[in-house]
């Protein structure tokens, strides 16, 4: 039988079959059931505790205030900030790092009664589409745990697949979110960029960088959505046009609508199982009665490119600040040189130098035309063909990811990992909300059909994907390993 | 040539023509810093007490920027004739130094909000014109301080990090002044105007006005520039001009011996009253500026910057004019008043409580100018204050005190205040000029003094003097002295 | 085009970071490999295209002059790794 989602816990809560305390030390009982799989890099009790206890009196005293999220556990990403809380962005330069300011996006959810039980493990800075970049350790893929769980937010992922808790919060830049959530089998949306604030996100690549849920329904990702999306004075790009109410959108049917299928992603390099996963979700989706068309995104094949001089060159200067003089690790010499030198050079992992070192290259003087220049025009280039394709459909479907979990070690090289991301990545240089929803299954691991629409119609994104997870039941599939216990009520 | 000329200065200057460009750095008198709400004025709080997780650099924060230093600068833009493209941005300029929390200040690169401006002025009688590159806006940085430099102990730095993010507005002058007066005066002239549209305070010791030379110096007639050094902690005007007349010196006798002039940057040493070279370390710079992704662009409109073209307030010739036109001053009185935006205040508010123009000119710019350096209060602090000086030139004028009573009571009251006609009253320093009264003194003294009396008849002018001092001490120092004067040529012509 | 070992030495230290020979050798490497995909960038017409920096078409994100309460001072020095009074510390700036 499948965990309950934090719909199905909301009413258990209403009804009074269980309270928050119980629900987050379940949460965290099963989390360290999980343990093996490494996605959890440390628990927030006493915050959780709190927490419970405040939203326990919310629905207690003034049940009509209580929302859908009051009281339910979650779990969050390592790169968002909560005060007092450690946070490190799973990186050895912040190890034992206490923000002294909370995030807009976990704001937010405390003040909607939320319970954060503990946070994930995921690639240092949210760099990497394996989780094998973590100075914390690998994230293991609760399907097998010998594979990868994807990345950046793995661990997001991964502790949502296990059951352990209803959703969970992850960042998506290149499809941290996306890809994960299909490599794991759960739901994951990326908003629209501007959508959900970014302020209290460790910053990887400022244009690109979105936050957003993983949930094991497509209602409970609509509901976290509305619970953190919005405008906010701390975030210059957030935007002020007022969020849709998404649950709107819900359970209103794909009949008649045109859905685009860019031939670029389904040209090659798919694997064949995920090809038939995906032909058959197409089939569902007409039967469901959308009508699809292929549409063409011809710069597609320059968007990996584009993004690793965009991505990088953002990253070279939003990492400068971890330099070990206010905070973070600090490796002491002599010279003031020498100290940041050391420091840099021991703080940071193999990913993060490599991509700091491309950034910096491609920003400094004589290759900032040839390289970043050149990338912010291509940029131009793919969001207007996005532009051109939504003025004749509604949403586009296609893959996630080109390929399921593979083996943890089988990408040694960087540019292999970097085309996991080739299917995710131009909806972030287009600012595009894109959503990944189970959508069967390759040698026995997860597939994931993604959605992708324009900009600010993250509730047609959501529609699309609703109608799909409401006609099939592969978002329910439950990985074989670990066992977890369900959550309450069983 | 200033006091400080250095020798040979004027010689190499006839061979050679130093051509100088300035760069500024104001800080603006906001409230608040350009991307977070810690107090723009952290003169004198505690080390790191006015900071927050956006000016500290803290991992997951953002800039928002500050709306009033966007117009601040536009309006100095305005004030200094530039044009403000509709289109601007703000860039990541990257370099690590500690005083730089994230990494990299936010300024502006190649889309700076204004451009192409001038500023005029006259310099020995000729008009200069300077032109202005840019201002553009960026964030300040915080301050070092190096501990351990007096013994020959492991050196360290620390870090207060209250200054950085106060909203910095830099001023790029064009490479058009020749001489060290002509940068000197453009430097009082910049610092007057961003004084009188109430951008910046103008303290060069505080560095809230920091200047950056740029000089190089080439044969007179020739056309192609030299190599340019850049000279920076200059923190007073004469320090400026100081600077680049050894500058000027140094690059004359090397380029005399045939010497190539180092591309450097030297560091103006008061004590030493000589720059030194300051050859740092660091590898060749190299900025790698790119867009603020955290900040949307800027779209200053027509209208924009017209609501700020209507706000900008009376600049210093505007004031000059006034003064000349509307208070009848002379071209040098009404620039020396105008100087100061405190003295053009304090002139007018005299003017405004019925003092005439021309002796509040005449106040101000003597014993109250005197005694506002002596004291180091201005006026508007001092004890006197603008209305009991009022009150005291009234006395004056209207005869109810004579002027040595006026000045003795200028300096008694400048400090300590009080008001001038109560004073006067109770010491009863009421000016003698009733002429009867006068007249019996004056029989008096006559009497009492046969020697000055002779004299002064025996055509002896001067000694009148003595009988007028005579009246005088008898009067402590009350009796009006025209009218002294005029009885006693009476009495002794007859 | 191929990275120099200089280049990659220039870019570690633009960068401040302590590599390694090893490090210095493997970045080069792997870079020149990147480089080289990226390349494909130069076969896109960007002739009629403007840059894109930003994909939120937003402008004037500006907020008013007021002030906001500070952190205290031990909230802002609480992750100081090195600290001298209210200060941070820092080793000798060598100029
Ligand atoms: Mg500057
Ligand atoms: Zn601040």
């Amino acid at each position: 039988m499948t965990p309950p989602t934090a719909s199905e816990l909301a009413g258990l809560l209403r009804s009074g079959a269980t309270t928050p305390q119980d629900l987050a030390a379940r949460a965290r009982a099963d989390l360290e059931r999980i343990s093996d799989l490494n996605a959890v890099l440390r628990y927030t009790d006493s915050l959780a505790e709190r927490q419970a206890e405040r939203a326990a009196r919310t629905l207690a005293e003034v049940p009509e205030r209580a929302g859908p999220l009051c009281g339910i556990p979650f779990a969050y990403k390592d790169v968002l900030c909560v005060e007092g809380v450690e946070t490190t962005a799973g990186s050895r330069i912040l190890q034992g790092h206490r923000p002294p300011y909370t995030g807009t996006a976990l704001r937010r959810l405390l003040d909607a009664g939320a319970v954060p039980v503990a946070v994930t493990n995921c690639d240092e800075f949210a760099m990497g589409s394996s989780n094998e970049n973590s100075a914390f350790g690998p994230v293991g893929n609760p399907w097998d745990p010998g594979r990868v769980p994807g990345g950046s937010s793995g661990g997001s992922a991964a502790v949502v697949a296990a059951g352990a808790v209803p959703y969970s919060l992850g960042t998506d830049t290149g499809g941290s979110i996306r890809q994960p959530a299909s490599l794991c089998g759960v739901t994951g949306f990326k908003p629209t960029y501007g959508r959900v604030s970014r302020y209290g996100l460790i910053a990887f690549a400022s244009s690109l960088d979105q936050i957003g849920p993983f949930a094991r329904s497509v209602a409970d990702v609509a509901g976290v959505f509305s619970a953190i999306a919005g405008w906010d004075a701390m975030d210059s790009t957030s935007s002020p046009t007022p969020v849709e109410p998404v649950e709107d959108q819900l359970g209103r049917g794909i009949e008649g609508m045109r859905l685009g299928v860019p031939h670029e992603y389904v040209a090659e390099g798919l694997e064949p199982g995920v090809r038939a996963a995906i032909e058959t979700a197409f089939s569902e989706l007409e039967r469901l009665g959308a009508t699809l068309e292929e549409v063409s995104l011809p710069t597609t094949e320059a968007g990996l490119s584009t993004y690793y001089i965009i991505a990088p060159a953002e990253c070279s200067a939003n990492l400068a600040r971890m330099d070990g003089v206010r905070f973070g690790l600090h490796i002491d010499r002599p010279s003031l040189t020498d100290t940041y030198l050391e420091t840099r050079g021991n703080g940071f992992g193999p990913e993060v130098k490599r991509r700091i070192m491309l950034g910096t290259y491609a920003l400094s003087s004589g290759y900032y035309d040839a390289y970043y220049r050149k990338a912010q025009k291509v940029r131009t280039l793919i969001a207007d063909e996005f532009d051109r394709a939504f003025a004749t459909v509604d949403a586009l479907v296609c893959p996630t990811s080109p390929l399921v979990a593979f083996a943890r070690g089988a990408k040694s090289d960087p540019l292999s990992m970097y085309l996991c991301d080739v299917l995710t990545l131009p909806v972030n240089l287009a600012g595009l909300p894109g959503i990944s929803v189970p959508c069967g299954f390759s040698e026995g691991l997860p597939v994931g059909l993604q959605v992708i629409g324009p900009r600010f119609q993250d509730g047609v994104v959501l529609r699309v994907a609703h109608a799909y997870e409401r006609a099939t039941s592969w978002h329910a599939e439950q990985p074989p390993v670990p066992p977890v216990a369900s959550g309450a009520g069983s | 040539m200033s006091a400080g000329a250095v020798s040979g200065l004027t010689e190499l200057m006839q061979r050679y023509e130093a051509v100088i460009g300035l760069e500024v750095h104001g800080q603006l008198l906001t409230e608040s810093k350009m991307f977070c709400g810690c107090s723009a004025d952290y003169i004198g709080s505690p080390p790191n007490s006015n900071t927050c997780p956006v000016c500290l650099g803290m991992p997951g924060v953002l800039p928002v920027m500050n709306r009033k230093a966007i117009e601040y600068t536009v309006r100095t833009a305005l004030a200094l004739n530039c044009e403000i493209p509709e289109h601007s941005k703000f860039d990541r300029k990257n370099y690590f130094y500690p005083d730089l929390p994230k990494g990299y200040q936010i300024s502006q690169y190649d889309m700076p909000m204004s451009e192409h401006g001038w500023l005029s002025f006259p310099v020995d009688g000729e008009e200069v014109r300077c032109g202005i590159t840019r201002v553009h806006l960026e964030e300040d940085t915080g301050t070092l301080q190096h501990a351990g430099d007096i013994l020959q102990q492991a050196r360290s730095s620390v870090v207060d990090l209250n200054r950085a993010g106060v909203p910095l507005m830099e001023i790029v002058g064009e490479p058009d002044l020749r001489t060290p007066e002509q940068a000197r005066e453009y430097l009082v002239r910049l610092r007057q105007i961003l004084v009188y549209i109430g951008v910046n305070d103008g303290n060069l010791e505080q560095g809230s006005f920091r200047c950056d030379a740029n000089i190089s110096l080439r044969h007179r007639g020739s056309a192609e520039l030299g190599v340019k050094v850049e000279i920076k902690n200059m923190n007073s005007f004469r320090a400026v001009q100081r600077a680049l007349e050894y500058e000027i010196v140094r690059q004359g006798r090397l380029l005399d011996q045939g010497q190539a002039i180092a591309q450097e940057t030297r560091g103006w040493v008061e004590a030493k009253g000589a720059t030194i070279s300051q050859r740092s370390k660091e590898y060749a710079h190299d900025y790698r500026y790119f867009p603020e992704p955290d900040l949307p662009p800027l779209q200053l409109t027509a209208d924009f910057v017209e609501r700020v073209r209507a706000g900008l307030p009376e600049l210093p010739q505007q004031l000059v004019d006034r003064l000349q036109r509307d208070h009848g001053l002379s071209t040098y009185d009404a620039a020396v008043i105008s100087a100061e935006i405190e003295d053009a205040r304090a002139f007018e508010a005299l003017v405004g409580a019925g003092v005439a123009a021309k002796s509040a000119a005449n106040w101000l710019m003597g014993d109250v100018a005197r005694l506002a350096r002596e004291t180091r209060l201005p006026l508007q602090r001092s004890g006197l204050g603008i209305t009991g000086l009022a009150a005291l030139i009234g006395l004056a004028e209207r005869g109810r005190i004579n002027g040595p009573t006026a000045k003795a009571l200028l300096e008694e009251l400048y400090v300590q205040g009080g008001d001038p006609v109560a004073v006067v009253e109770a010491r009863g320093l009421g000016q003698v000029s009733d002429e009867a009264e006068l007249s019996g003194i004056v029989d008096r003294v006559i009497a009492d003094n046969p020697a000055a009396v002779s004299d002064f008849q025996g055509g002896k002018e001067q000694a009148l003097q003595r009988l007028v001092g005579g009246v005088m001490k008898a009067t402590r120092g009350r009796a009006d002295a025209r009218l002294v004067n005029q009885l006693l040529r009476e009495r002794l012509s007859r | 085009m191929t990275l120099s070992r200089d280049q990659v030495a220039h870019v570690a230290m633009l960068a401040r970071l302590g590599l390694t020979e090893e490090e210095m050798e493997l970045y080069r490497e792997q870079l020149d490999a990147i480089l080289a995909h990226v390349d494909r960038l130069q076969q896109v017409d960007t002739s009629q295209v403007v840059e894109t920096a930003q994909i939120g078409g937003l402008l004037n994100a500006w907020r008013d002059d007021e002030r906001r309460p500070c952190l205290s001072v031990e909230a802002a020095l609480a992750n100081a790794p090195k600290r001298r009074g209210n200060h941070f510390e820092v080793g000798a700036i060598q100029e």
